[in-house]
Protein backbone atom coordinates (compact mmCIF):
# COMPACT_ATOMS: atom_id res chain seq x y z
CA UNK A 1 0.00 0.00 0.00
CA UNK A 2 1.24 3.50 -0.77
CA UNK A 3 0.29 6.96 0.44
CA UNK A 4 1.94 9.61 -1.71
CA UNK A 5 4.53 7.11 -2.96
CA UNK A 6 5.45 5.98 0.55
CA UNK A 7 5.30 2.23 1.04
CA UNK A 8 3.44 1.24 4.16
CA UNK A 9 2.59 -2.05 5.80
CA UNK A 10 0.34 -1.09 8.69
CA UNK A 11 -3.19 -0.04 7.80
CA UNK A 12 -3.75 1.69 11.12
CA UNK A 13 -3.02 5.39 11.60
CA UNK A 14 -3.02 6.47 15.23
CA UNK A 15 -4.03 9.74 16.88
CA UNK A 16 -2.05 10.89 19.92
CA UNK A 17 -4.53 12.95 21.94
CA UNK A 18 -6.20 12.22 25.25
CA UNK A 19 -4.05 9.37 26.54
CA UNK A 20 -3.56 9.03 30.32
CA UNK A 21 0.16 9.76 29.88
CA UNK A 22 2.81 9.98 27.16
CA UNK A 23 4.22 6.70 28.47
CA UNK A 24 0.97 4.87 27.87
CA UNK A 25 0.62 6.56 24.48
CA UNK A 26 4.07 5.33 23.45
CA UNK A 27 3.31 1.78 24.56
CA UNK A 28 0.00 1.91 22.67
CA UNK A 29 1.82 3.12 19.53
CA UNK A 30 4.12 0.11 19.73
CA UNK A 31 1.29 -2.32 20.45
CA UNK A 32 -0.70 -1.00 17.48
CA UNK A 33 2.25 -1.58 15.12
CA UNK A 34 1.22 1.60 13.33
CA UNK A 35 3.69 3.37 11.07
CA UNK A 36 1.94 6.77 11.07
CA UNK A 37 0.98 8.89 14.06
CA UNK A 38 -1.03 12.06 13.75
CA UNK A 39 -0.25 15.01 16.00
CA UNK A 40 -2.01 18.35 16.43
CA UNK A 41 -0.29 21.69 16.50
CA UNK A 42 -2.98 24.33 16.69
CA UNK A 43 -3.38 24.51 20.48
CA UNK A 44 0.00 23.23 21.62
CA UNK A 45 2.01 25.46 19.29
CA UNK A 46 5.77 25.73 19.48
CA UNK A 47 5.55 25.21 23.27
CA UNK A 48 4.55 21.57 22.75
CA UNK A 49 8.01 20.50 21.64
CA UNK A 50 8.71 18.44 24.78
CA UNK A 51 5.69 16.23 24.11
CA UNK A 52 6.59 15.90 20.44
CA UNK A 53 10.18 14.93 21.29
CA UNK A 54 8.88 12.20 23.59
CA UNK A 55 6.73 10.58 20.91
CA UNK A 56 9.37 11.14 18.22
CA UNK A 57 11.35 8.44 20.04
CA UNK A 58 8.94 5.87 18.60
CA UNK A 59 10.53 6.62 15.19
CA UNK A 60 7.12 6.63 13.52
CA UNK A 61 6.24 8.88 10.63
CA UNK A 62 4.45 12.05 11.77
CA UNK A 63 1.25 13.12 10.06
CA UNK A 64 0.64 16.58 11.54
CA UNK A 65 -2.99 17.66 11.56
CA UNK A 66 -4.93 20.90 11.56
CA UNK A 67 -7.36 19.82 14.31
CA UNK A 68 -9.06 22.81 15.90
CA UNK A 69 -9.05 24.92 12.70
CA UNK A 70 -12.32 26.41 11.48
CA UNK A 71 -11.19 28.51 8.52
CA UNK A 72 -9.03 28.13 5.42
CA UNK A 73 -6.58 30.70 6.72
CA UNK A 74 -6.08 29.00 10.08
CA UNK A 75 -5.61 25.62 8.40
CA UNK A 76 -3.09 26.91 5.87
CA UNK A 77 -1.09 28.73 8.55
CA UNK A 78 -1.14 25.66 10.82
CA UNK A 79 0.00 23.45 7.92
CA UNK A 80 2.87 25.79 7.12
CA UNK A 81 3.94 25.80 10.75
CA UNK A 82 3.62 22.00 10.88
CA UNK A 83 5.88 21.64 7.86
CA UNK A 84 8.60 23.53 9.71
CA UNK A 85 8.12 21.81 13.06
CA UNK A 86 7.80 18.24 11.77
CA UNK A 87 9.88 18.56 8.59
CA UNK A 88 7.28 16.82 6.45
CA UNK A 89 5.06 17.76 3.52
CA UNK A 90 2.30 15.54 4.84
CA UNK A 91 -0.65 17.29 6.38
CA UNK A 92 -3.94 15.91 7.63
CA UNK A 93 -6.32 18.65 6.60
CA UNK A 94 -9.20 18.97 9.00
CA UNK A 95 -11.41 22.05 8.86
CA UNK A 96 -14.31 21.87 11.23
CA UNK A 97 -17.68 23.25 10.15
CA UNK A 98 -19.29 23.21 13.57
CA UNK A 99 -17.66 23.01 17.00
CA UNK A 100 -20.27 20.62 18.41
CA UNK A 101 -20.78 18.15 15.56
CA UNK A 102 -17.16 18.40 14.36
CA UNK A 103 -18.42 17.87 10.81
CA UNK A 104 -15.88 18.83 8.16
CA UNK A 105 -16.56 22.04 6.24
CA UNK A 106 -16.31 20.64 2.68
CA UNK A 107 -16.11 24.03 0.94
CA UNK A 108 -13.26 25.29 3.10
CA UNK A 109 -11.52 21.90 2.93
CA UNK A 110 -11.48 21.94 -0.90
CA UNK A 111 -10.20 25.51 -0.96
CA UNK A 112 -7.45 24.82 1.57
CA UNK A 113 -6.51 21.55 -0.17
CA UNK A 114 -5.98 23.49 -3.40
CA UNK A 115 -3.76 26.11 -1.74
CA UNK A 116 -1.73 23.53 0.18
CA UNK A 117 -1.27 21.20 -2.81
CA UNK A 118 0.07 24.13 -4.85
CA UNK A 119 2.53 24.82 -2.03
CA UNK A 120 3.84 21.26 -2.32
CA UNK A 121 1.96 19.71 0.59
CA UNK A 122 0.70 16.14 0.39
CA UNK A 123 -2.78 16.52 1.76
CA UNK A 124 -4.78 13.93 3.72
CA UNK A 125 -8.24 15.53 3.70
CA UNK A 126 -10.85 14.72 6.35
CA UNK A 127 -14.15 14.63 4.46
CA UNK A 128 -17.55 12.93 4.33
CA UNK A 129 -18.68 10.11 2.03
CA UNK A 130 -19.97 12.70 -0.47
CA UNK A 131 -18.71 11.69 -3.92
CA UNK A 132 -18.66 15.15 -5.46
CA UNK A 133 -16.69 16.61 -2.56
CA UNK A 134 -14.31 13.69 -3.01
CA UNK A 135 -13.91 14.47 -6.72
CA UNK A 136 -13.26 18.15 -5.99
CA UNK A 137 -10.59 17.21 -3.43
CA UNK A 138 -8.83 14.98 -5.96
CA UNK A 139 -9.07 17.71 -8.55
CA UNK A 140 -7.56 20.14 -6.00
CA UNK A 141 -4.50 17.91 -5.77
CA UNK A 142 -5.23 15.30 -3.09
CA UNK A 143 -4.18 11.77 -3.96
CA UNK A 144 -6.20 10.08 -1.23
CA UNK A 145 -9.40 10.70 0.74
CA UNK A 146 -10.31 10.30 4.39
CA UNK A 147 -14.08 9.94 4.78
CA UNK A 148 -15.56 9.81 8.25
CA UNK A 149 -17.25 6.68 9.56
CA UNK A 150 -19.23 8.78 12.04
CA UNK A 151 -18.64 12.09 13.83
CA UNK A 152 -15.25 12.47 15.58
CA UNK A 153 -15.13 10.76 18.96
CA UNK A 154 -18.67 9.37 18.65
CA UNK A 155 -17.67 5.72 18.40
CA UNK A 156 -20.69 4.95 16.23
CA UNK A 157 -18.81 3.04 13.55
CA UNK A 158 -19.92 3.21 9.92
CA UNK A 159 -23.06 5.32 10.14
CA UNK A 160 -23.76 5.28 6.40
CA UNK A 161 -22.39 1.96 5.28
CA UNK A 162 -24.18 1.96 1.91
CA UNK A 163 -22.78 5.42 1.13
CA UNK A 164 -19.30 4.29 2.08
CA UNK A 165 -19.62 1.16 -0.11
CA UNK A 166 -20.63 3.40 -3.01
CA UNK A 167 -17.63 5.62 -2.34
CA UNK A 168 -15.35 2.59 -2.36
CA UNK A 169 -16.71 1.48 -5.74
CA UNK A 170 -16.65 5.00 -7.18
CA UNK A 171 -13.02 5.78 -6.23
CA UNK A 172 -11.61 2.37 -7.17
CA UNK A 173 -7.92 3.20 -7.26
CA UNK A 174 -7.76 6.02 -4.74
CA UNK A 175 -6.55 5.15 -1.22
CA UNK A 176 -9.49 5.63 1.13
CA UNK A 177 -8.89 5.89 4.87
CA UNK A 178 -11.76 5.84 7.33
CA UNK A 179 -11.06 8.79 9.62
CA UNK A 180 -13.10 9.22 12.76
CA UNK A 181 -16.08 7.57 14.38
CA UNK A 182 -14.68 4.06 14.88
CA UNK A 183 -15.40 2.92 18.44
CA UNK A 184 -14.76 -0.84 18.43
CA UNK A 185 -12.50 -3.31 16.63
CA UNK A 186 -15.59 -4.96 15.09
CA UNK A 187 -16.41 -1.67 13.36
CA UNK A 188 -12.86 -1.42 12.04
CA UNK A 189 -13.12 -4.95 10.66
CA UNK A 190 -16.34 -4.01 8.91
CA UNK A 191 -14.67 -1.05 7.19
CA UNK A 192 -11.72 -3.17 6.10
CA UNK A 193 -13.99 -5.99 4.86
CA UNK A 194 -15.71 -3.63 2.45
CA UNK A 195 -12.38 -2.62 1.02
CA UNK A 196 -11.21 0.53 2.75
CA UNK A 197 -7.44 0.83 2.69
CA UNK A 198 -6.79 1.94 6.24
CA UNK A 199 -8.31 3.31 9.45
CA UNK A 200 -7.37 6.39 11.46
CA UNK A 201 -8.26 6.12 15.15
CA UNK A 202 -7.79 7.98 18.38
CA UNK A 203 -10.54 8.08 21.02
CA UNK A 204 -11.43 4.37 20.89
CA UNK A 205 -7.92 3.51 22.02
CA UNK A 206 -6.99 6.58 24.08
CA UNK A 207 -10.15 6.52 26.22
CA UNK A 208 -10.42 2.76 26.72
CA UNK A 209 -9.62 1.30 30.12
CA UNK A 210 -6.39 -0.18 28.83
CA UNK A 211 -5.16 1.68 25.75
CA UNK A 212 -2.23 -0.67 25.20
CA UNK A 213 -4.43 -3.76 25.01
CA UNK A 214 -6.97 -1.94 22.86
CA UNK A 215 -4.24 -0.87 20.43
CA UNK A 216 -3.31 -4.53 20.06
CA UNK A 217 -6.97 -5.44 19.49
CA UNK A 218 -7.38 -2.84 16.72
CA UNK A 219 -4.14 -3.88 15.07
CA UNK A 220 -5.34 -7.46 14.83
CA UNK A 221 -8.88 -6.50 13.82
CA UNK A 222 -7.67 -4.32 10.95
CA UNK A 223 -5.37 -7.09 9.79
CA UNK A 224 -8.22 -9.63 9.94
CA UNK A 225 -10.57 -7.31 8.05
CA UNK A 226 -8.00 -6.78 5.32
CA UNK A 227 -7.34 -10.50 4.93
CA UNK A 228 -11.11 -11.14 4.77
CA UNK A 229 -11.46 -8.51 2.04
CA UNK A 230 -8.71 -10.15 0.02
CA UNK A 231 -10.24 -13.59 0.60
CA UNK A 232 -13.62 -12.35 -0.64
CA UNK A 233 -16.70 -12.52 1.57
CA UNK A 234 -19.53 -14.90 0.75
CA UNK A 235 -22.82 -13.39 -0.34
CA UNK A 236 -25.68 -13.38 2.16
CA UNK A 237 -28.61 -15.72 1.43
CA UNK A 238 -32.24 -15.65 2.42
CA UNK A 239 -32.34 -19.38 3.15
CA UNK A 240 -30.21 -21.84 5.05
CA UNK A 241 -27.80 -23.77 2.90
CA UNK A 242 -26.50 -26.94 4.54
CA UNK A 243 -22.81 -27.32 4.12
CA UNK A 244 -22.90 -31.06 4.68
CA UNK A 245 -24.54 -33.24 1.99
CA UNK A 246 -28.01 -34.66 2.72
CA UNK A 247 -27.40 -37.72 0.48
CA UNK A 248 -27.73 -41.03 2.30
CA UNK A 249 -29.67 -39.71 5.32
CA UNK A 250 -32.90 -41.47 6.31
CA UNK A 251 -35.95 -39.83 4.68
CA UNK A 252 -38.34 -39.50 7.63
CA UNK A 253 -41.31 -38.57 5.45
CA UNK A 254 -41.56 -42.11 4.08
CA UNK B 1 22.14 23.76 58.19
CA UNK B 2 21.40 20.17 57.18
CA UNK B 3 18.88 20.65 54.38
CA UNK B 4 18.10 23.39 51.90
CA UNK B 5 14.76 23.00 50.21
CA UNK B 6 14.52 24.92 46.95
CA UNK B 7 10.98 26.00 46.13
CA UNK B 8 8.00 26.76 48.34
CA UNK B 9 5.20 25.33 46.28
CA UNK B 10 3.20 22.38 47.54
CA UNK B 11 6.10 19.95 47.08
CA UNK B 12 8.68 22.07 48.89
CA UNK B 13 6.38 22.85 51.81
CA UNK B 14 5.28 19.23 52.27
CA UNK B 15 8.91 18.05 52.23
CA UNK B 16 9.88 20.81 54.68
CA UNK B 17 7.01 19.89 56.99
CA UNK B 18 7.83 16.18 56.94
CA UNK B 19 11.54 16.84 57.64
CA UNK B 20 10.76 19.36 60.36
CA UNK B 21 8.53 16.85 62.10
CA UNK B 22 11.48 14.46 62.25
CA UNK B 23 13.52 17.14 64.04
CA UNK B 24 15.73 17.88 61.03
CA UNK B 25 17.38 21.28 60.59
CA UNK B 26 16.34 22.93 57.36
CA UNK B 27 15.79 26.14 55.43
CA UNK B 28 13.53 26.95 52.49
CA UNK B 29 14.98 28.97 49.61
CA UNK B 30 12.39 30.82 47.55
CA UNK B 31 12.58 32.51 44.17
CA UNK B 32 10.49 35.68 44.43
CA UNK B 33 10.14 35.86 40.64
CA UNK B 34 8.42 32.51 40.23
CA UNK B 35 4.83 31.71 41.08
CA UNK B 36 4.49 28.03 41.99
CA UNK B 37 2.14 25.99 39.78
CA UNK B 38 0.33 24.92 42.96
CA UNK B 39 -0.77 28.53 43.48
CA UNK B 40 -3.16 27.96 40.55
CA UNK B 41 -4.32 24.51 41.69
CA UNK B 42 -7.89 23.48 42.35
CA UNK B 43 -7.05 21.93 45.71
CA UNK B 44 -9.32 18.95 45.15
CA UNK B 45 -8.40 15.92 47.22
CA UNK B 46 -10.20 13.64 44.80
CA UNK B 47 -8.27 10.40 44.38
CA UNK B 48 -11.24 8.43 43.07
CA UNK B 49 -12.24 10.98 40.42
CA UNK B 50 -8.62 11.23 39.31
CA UNK B 51 -8.67 7.44 38.87
CA UNK B 52 -10.61 8.09 35.67
CA UNK B 53 -7.30 8.62 33.89
CA UNK B 54 -4.61 8.15 36.55
CA UNK B 55 -3.05 4.82 37.56
CA UNK B 56 -3.97 2.98 40.78
CA UNK B 57 -0.98 4.38 42.68
CA UNK B 58 -2.49 7.86 42.47
CA UNK B 59 -5.80 6.57 43.82
CA UNK B 60 -4.09 4.71 46.64
CA UNK B 61 -1.65 7.41 47.71
CA UNK B 62 -4.23 10.13 47.21
CA UNK B 63 -6.40 8.61 49.92
CA UNK B 64 -3.55 8.86 52.41
CA UNK B 65 -3.04 12.51 51.54
CA UNK B 66 -6.56 13.47 52.57
CA UNK B 67 -5.72 12.46 56.14
CA UNK B 68 -2.33 14.18 56.01
CA UNK B 69 -3.88 17.48 55.00
CA UNK B 70 -6.56 17.12 57.65
CA UNK B 71 -3.83 16.73 60.27
CA UNK B 72 -1.80 19.71 59.02
CA UNK B 73 -4.13 22.49 57.90
CA UNK B 74 -7.43 23.78 59.18
CA UNK B 75 -9.49 24.19 56.00
CA UNK B 76 -9.96 20.60 54.76
CA UNK B 77 -13.60 20.12 53.80
CA UNK B 78 -14.70 16.51 53.60
CA UNK B 79 -17.82 17.07 51.57
CA UNK B 80 -17.29 14.69 48.67
CA UNK B 81 -17.38 15.51 44.96
CA UNK B 82 -20.30 15.64 42.53
CA UNK B 83 -19.80 14.71 38.88
CA UNK B 84 -22.43 15.71 36.34
CA UNK B 85 -22.85 15.98 32.59
CA UNK B 86 -25.28 17.84 30.33
CA UNK B 87 -28.08 15.52 29.10
CA UNK B 88 -26.51 15.01 25.68
CA UNK B 89 -23.18 13.97 27.22
CA UNK B 90 -24.62 11.31 29.54
CA UNK B 91 -22.42 8.71 27.84
CA UNK B 92 -19.44 10.61 29.30
CA UNK B 93 -20.92 10.15 32.77
CA UNK B 94 -21.43 6.43 32.24
CA UNK B 95 -17.85 6.16 31.01
CA UNK B 96 -16.63 8.07 34.09
CA UNK B 97 -18.58 5.68 36.33
CA UNK B 98 -17.00 2.68 34.58
CA UNK B 99 -13.50 4.04 35.02
CA UNK B 100 -13.77 4.95 38.73
CA UNK B 101 -14.65 3.42 42.10
CA UNK B 102 -16.24 4.49 45.42
CA UNK B 103 -19.11 6.46 43.93
CA UNK B 104 -22.87 6.25 43.92
CA UNK B 105 -25.51 7.40 41.44
CA UNK B 106 -27.53 10.26 42.91
CA UNK B 107 -30.00 13.00 42.11
CA UNK B 108 -27.47 15.87 42.25
CA UNK B 109 -30.12 18.30 43.52
CA UNK B 110 -30.53 16.20 46.68
CA UNK B 111 -26.85 16.61 47.55
CA UNK B 112 -26.29 20.17 46.38
CA UNK B 113 -29.53 22.14 46.60
CA UNK B 114 -28.67 24.73 43.95
CA UNK B 115 -28.39 21.91 41.39
CA UNK B 116 -32.05 21.00 42.04
CA UNK B 117 -33.94 20.35 38.81
CA UNK B 118 -30.93 21.06 36.63
CA UNK B 119 -29.37 17.61 36.33
CA UNK B 120 -31.36 14.41 36.71
CA UNK B 121 -28.45 12.09 37.42
CA UNK B 122 -24.95 12.46 38.75
CA UNK B 123 -22.15 10.61 40.48
CA UNK B 124 -21.32 11.31 44.11
CA UNK B 125 -17.90 10.48 45.54
CA UNK B 126 -18.64 10.82 49.27
CA UNK B 127 -15.15 10.20 50.65
CA UNK B 128 -13.38 12.96 48.72
CA UNK B 129 -12.38 16.35 50.11
CA UNK B 130 -10.98 19.72 49.07
CA UNK B 131 -8.95 22.62 50.41
CA UNK B 132 -8.18 26.17 49.40
CA UNK B 133 -4.63 25.65 48.12
CA UNK B 134 -3.47 29.20 48.79
CA UNK B 135 -4.65 29.14 52.40
CA UNK B 136 -3.24 25.66 52.91
CA UNK B 137 0.20 26.63 51.59
CA UNK B 138 0.16 29.79 53.71
CA UNK B 139 -0.69 27.75 56.79
CA UNK B 140 2.08 25.21 56.18
CA UNK B 141 4.52 28.07 55.75
CA UNK B 142 3.40 29.82 58.95
CA UNK B 143 3.65 26.56 60.89
CA UNK B 144 7.19 26.03 59.62
CA UNK B 145 8.18 29.61 60.48
CA UNK B 146 6.76 29.15 63.97
CA UNK B 147 9.01 26.13 64.37
CA UNK B 148 12.04 28.25 63.46
CA UNK B 149 12.44 27.30 59.79
CA UNK B 150 13.90 30.19 57.82
CA UNK B 151 12.54 31.24 54.44
CA UNK B 152 14.90 33.35 52.35
CA UNK B 153 15.97 34.14 48.81
CA UNK B 154 19.73 33.85 49.30
CA UNK B 155 22.19 31.02 48.66
CA UNK B 156 21.40 27.55 50.02
CA UNK B 157 23.63 26.42 52.90
CA UNK B 158 22.62 22.78 53.33
CA UNK B 159 22.24 19.68 51.18
CA UNK B 160 19.91 20.56 48.36
CA UNK B 161 16.43 19.16 47.91
CA UNK B 162 15.21 20.70 44.68
CA UNK B 163 11.42 21.09 44.58
CA UNK B 164 11.31 23.80 41.93
CA UNK B 165 8.98 22.16 39.41
CA UNK B 166 9.48 23.44 35.88
CA UNK B 167 12.47 25.54 36.98
CA UNK B 168 14.42 22.26 37.29
CA UNK B 169 13.91 21.42 33.58
CA UNK B 170 17.56 21.90 32.67
CA UNK B 171 18.65 19.29 35.21
CA UNK B 172 15.87 16.74 34.80
CA UNK B 173 15.70 15.06 31.46
CA UNK B 174 12.20 14.05 30.38
CA UNK B 175 10.49 16.64 32.57
CA UNK B 176 7.88 18.43 30.48
CA UNK B 177 5.21 21.04 31.06
CA UNK B 178 1.46 20.56 30.78
CA UNK B 179 -0.15 23.97 30.55
CA UNK B 180 -3.19 24.60 32.74
CA UNK B 181 -5.47 27.63 32.66
CA UNK B 182 -7.85 28.65 35.43
CA UNK B 183 -10.07 31.48 36.58
CA UNK B 184 -11.64 32.73 39.78
CA UNK B 185 -15.01 34.48 39.86
CA UNK B 186 -17.35 35.79 42.50
CA UNK B 187 -21.09 35.13 42.66
CA UNK B 188 -23.36 35.30 45.70
CA UNK B 189 -26.51 33.94 44.07
CA UNK B 190 -25.38 30.34 43.93
CA UNK B 191 -24.06 28.41 46.87
CA UNK B 192 -22.17 25.14 46.48
CA UNK B 193 -20.55 23.26 49.34
CA UNK B 194 -18.37 20.91 47.33
CA UNK B 195 -16.43 20.65 44.06
CA UNK B 196 -18.51 19.97 40.99
CA UNK B 197 -17.07 18.36 37.89
CA UNK B 198 -18.83 18.86 34.59
CA UNK B 199 -17.95 16.25 32.00
CA UNK B 200 -17.63 17.09 28.35
CA UNK B 201 -15.95 15.08 25.60
CA UNK B 202 -13.48 17.87 24.88
CA UNK B 203 -13.59 20.39 27.72
CA UNK B 204 -14.21 18.72 31.07
CA UNK B 205 -13.93 21.24 33.89
CA UNK B 206 -14.36 21.56 37.61
CA UNK B 207 -15.77 24.23 39.85
CA UNK B 208 -14.40 24.51 43.40
CA UNK B 209 -16.06 26.77 45.98
CA UNK B 210 -13.83 29.15 47.89
CA UNK B 211 -14.71 31.47 50.77
CA UNK B 212 -16.76 34.68 50.33
CA UNK B 213 -18.78 33.68 47.27
CA UNK B 214 -15.75 32.91 45.18
CA UNK B 215 -15.29 29.92 42.90
CA UNK B 216 -12.28 28.57 41.13
CA UNK B 217 -12.74 27.01 37.69
CA UNK B 218 -10.14 24.83 36.07
CA UNK B 219 -8.36 23.62 34.28
CA UNK B 220 -7.22 23.07 30.74
CA UNK B 221 -4.61 20.45 29.88
CA UNK B 222 -2.39 21.44 26.97
CA UNK B 223 0.87 19.69 26.10
CA UNK B 224 2.85 22.92 26.07
CA UNK B 225 5.38 24.87 28.14
CA UNK B 226 3.71 28.16 27.19
CA UNK B 227 2.86 30.04 30.39
CA UNK B 228 1.43 33.11 28.67
CA UNK B 229 -1.99 34.40 29.85
CA UNK B 230 -5.19 32.39 29.47
CA UNK B 231 -6.38 31.88 25.88
CA UNK B 232 -9.72 33.23 24.70
CA UNK B 233 -10.78 29.71 23.85
CA UNK B 234 -10.05 28.40 27.35
CA UNK B 235 -11.92 31.33 28.87
CA UNK B 236 -14.94 30.85 26.60
CA UNK B 237 -15.09 27.11 27.18
CA UNK B 238 -14.71 27.35 30.95
CA UNK B 239 -17.29 30.10 31.27
CA UNK B 240 -19.72 28.16 29.04
CA UNK B 241 -19.30 25.14 31.30
CA UNK B 242 -19.91 27.24 34.40
CA UNK B 243 -23.03 28.69 32.78
CA UNK B 244 -24.19 25.15 31.98
CA UNK B 245 -23.84 24.23 35.65
CA UNK B 246 -25.95 27.20 36.73
CA UNK B 247 -27.24 30.11 34.59
CA UNK B 248 -27.06 32.53 37.54
CA UNK B 249 -23.28 32.44 37.12
CA UNK B 250 -23.80 34.64 34.06
CA UNK B 251 -23.80 37.65 36.39
CA UNK B 252 -20.67 36.58 38.24
CA UNK B 253 -17.69 38.92 38.37
CA UNK B 254 -14.38 37.59 37.13
CA UNK B 255 -11.68 38.22 39.72
CA UNK B 256 -8.64 36.52 38.30
CA UNK B 257 -7.36 34.35 35.50
CA UNK B 258 -4.14 32.39 35.65
CA UNK B 259 -1.86 29.99 33.83
CA UNK B 260 0.51 27.46 35.33
CA UNK B 261 2.83 24.83 33.87
CA UNK B 262 2.48 21.45 35.55
CA UNK B 263 5.84 19.67 35.82
CA UNK B 264 5.34 16.15 34.47
CA UNK B 265 7.35 13.04 33.71
CA UNK B 266 6.38 10.78 30.77
CA UNK B 267 4.21 8.52 32.97
CA UNK B 268 2.69 11.55 34.77
CA UNK B 269 3.83 10.11 38.12
CA UNK B 270 6.13 12.10 40.43
CA UNK B 271 9.61 10.89 41.30
CA UNK B 272 12.32 11.26 43.92
CA UNK B 273 15.62 11.49 42.04
CA UNK B 274 19.14 11.58 43.48
CA UNK B 275 21.51 13.20 41.00
CA UNK B 276 24.76 15.19 41.18
CA UNK B 277 24.70 15.24 44.98
CA UNK B 278 21.21 16.70 45.14
CA UNK B 279 17.73 15.35 45.61
CA UNK B 280 14.99 16.31 43.18
CA UNK B 281 11.33 15.83 43.99
CA UNK B 282 9.35 16.68 40.93
CA UNK B 283 6.78 15.68 38.32
CA UNK B 284 3.60 16.30 40.32
CA UNK B 285 1.64 16.78 37.08
CA UNK B 286 -1.94 17.64 38.13
CA UNK B 287 -1.62 15.86 41.47
CA UNK B 288 0.45 18.16 43.68
CA UNK B 289 -1.95 18.38 46.60
CA UNK B 290 -2.96 14.76 46.14
CA UNK B 291 0.54 13.26 46.08
CA UNK B 292 3.05 15.66 47.65
CA UNK B 293 2.34 14.55 51.26
CA UNK B 294 2.87 10.86 50.46
CA UNK B 295 5.98 11.65 48.48
CA UNK B 296 7.28 13.73 51.39
CA UNK B 297 6.75 10.83 53.81
CA UNK B 298 8.43 8.42 51.35
CA UNK B 299 11.35 10.81 51.01
CA UNK B 300 11.83 11.16 54.75
CA UNK B 301 11.75 7.39 55.12
CA UNK B 302 14.27 7.03 52.30
CA UNK B 303 16.84 9.41 53.82
CA UNK B 304 16.28 8.91 57.54
CA UNK B 305 15.25 5.27 57.52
Amino acid sequence: MQFYNQNLHSRLLLGTAGYPSPDILIQAIHASETEIITVSLRREGVGGSEFRQLIAKTKKRFLPNTAGCHTVKEAVTTAQMAREVFETNWIKLEIIGHADTLQPDPFATVEAARILSKEGFEVFPYTTEDLIVGEKLLEAGCQLLMPWGAPIGSGQGLRNIEGLKTMRQYFKNIPLIIDAGIGAPSQAIQAMEIGFDAILLNTAIAKSKNPILMADAFNKAILAGRIAYKAGLMEKRNMAYASTPAYGLADLSL
Amino acid sequence: MAWSILGSGVTGLCIATALCEKGEKLEVVENPNIQAASYFAGGMLAPFCEGESAPDIVVKNGQLSVEWWDNHVSNVKKTGTIVIAPPRDMSELRRFANMTICHEWVDPGKIEKDLKGRFSEGLFFPSEAFIDPRLALQELKENLKNKGVSFHTGSPKGKIIDCTGMAATSSLKNLRAVRGEMLIFECHEVNFLRPIRLLHPRFPCYLVPRANGRFMVGATMVESNDDSPISARALIEMLSSVYAIHPAFAEARIIETGTGCRPSFPDNIPQIIEQDGKFYINGMYRHGFLLAPVLALDFVKKILG
